[in-house]
């Protein structure tokens, strides 16, 4: 007979968007990091904002707050460097955030089908219930992606 | 514990660039990309003016070796404010001649990233990938992304319609001189 699966502990950053806050899984995220320049080009992804350099490679900055909060975060913001999964390859992106972030360990509750793709779950800490985020839904990328992967993919065209 | 050193690699290799400007922006192409590059004023007696362009970016066509090139507006085709074109740039291996503000410079790049994937629409098409240079970074632009097949289809369609309204035009004229 099968048991209900038990909630597990597990490590989440949170991080703040104006005055609500998110988390993340832990492991899927790289650092943050203080505000940085950020380089525009034309381009069609509107929920792209531009690229960030870190440690030598283009990150590109996804702008969530529109969505999440219902507007961009415009003043003094980090950067948190999160991994993004496109099926079997995966990639760094740069999320504004507000302040600093914390990490907590905390049981997840997962989304119902009632929650916008964007919840991977809930988490209840310090008297909030906190939106988990699925970046795979929050941030663009091809629709044609599946399966998870483990490592970030070093693609790069050769000159 | 120690990161594990980085491998240790041959000498860099580069590849030769031009940094142009388009609507104000810039961008970067590779230099063996670049057939020819012409002043707009030098271009005016060879161009000639689509009387119904099928494509807003496509207002003229420049035959060269018995092939149609079309000039793309880079500053349409990007999106930008359009700004007064000085030079054209004829695309290598493709029929496209690209109208552009100027040339920033010359110079090598050593490393090119692939477009991040979060880059999900038509920019996927129109850049070979990112350079970082100076302390910014450039877009590399596709040679081939100017123009899709399907718009090479739809202007070659749209050409041959006007040639043959104006043969069928010269032909009636020519009966009605008669």
């Amino acid at each position: 007979m099968s048991q209900p699966a038990e909630p597990r502990v597990q490590s989440f950053v949170l991080l703040r968007l104006g005055e609500r806050r998110f988390a993340i899984a832990a492991n899927q995220i790289a650092e943050l990091v203080p505000p940085s320049r950020v380089f525009r080009f034309p381009h069609r992804t509107p929920e792209v904002e531009g690229v960030i350099v870190r440690r030598g490679r283009i990150v590109p900055v996804c702008d969530v707050g529109g969505r999440l909060i219902g507007r961009s975060l415009k003043s003094l913001r980090l950067y948190l460097i999160a991994l993004r999964r496109y099926g079997a390859q995966a990639e760094w992106v740069a999320l504004p955030v507000t302040g600093e972030c914390e990490l907590i360990n905390a049981e997840m509750s997962l989304a119902s089908s009632a929650d916008s793709p964007h919840v991977a779950g809930w988490l209840s800490h310090a008297g909030d219930v906190i939106e988990v985020l699925n970046l795979n839904a929050l941030t663009p990328g091809p629709s044609d992606t599946g399966a998870p992967a483990a490592t970030p993919a070093a693609e790069e065209a050769r000159p | 514990m120690r990161p594990v050193p980085a491998a240790k690699q041959g000498a860099a290799r580069t590849e030769q660039i031009i940094l142009f400007r388009v609507g104000g922006e810039l961008f970067a192409v590779s230099s063996a990309s670049v057939q020819e590059v012409r002043g707009v004023d030098s271009l005016g007696g060879s161009a000639t003016e689509l009387s119904q362009p099928g494509l807003r970016k496509v207002r003229h066509i420049v035959r060269r070796g018995g092939k149609t090139v079309y000039v793309v507006n880079g500053a349409m085709h990007f999106g930008l404010p359009t700004t007064p074109a000085a030079l054209v740039f004829v695309l290598r291996g493709t029929r496209t001649a690209l109208l552009i503000d100027g040339i920033e410079k010359m110079t090598a790049m050593t490393r090119l990233q692939a477009l991040p994937k979060a880059f999900c629409n038509e920019e996927r098409q129109w850049y070979r990938g990112l350079t970082s240079l100076d302390q910014s970074v450039v877009p590399v632009v596709a040679p081939e992304g100017f123009l899709t097949p399907e718009e090479v289809a739809l202007l070659d369609a749209g050409l041959q319609s006007e040639e043959t309204t104006e043969a069928g035009t010269d032909d009636e004229e020519t009966e009605w001189t008669q």
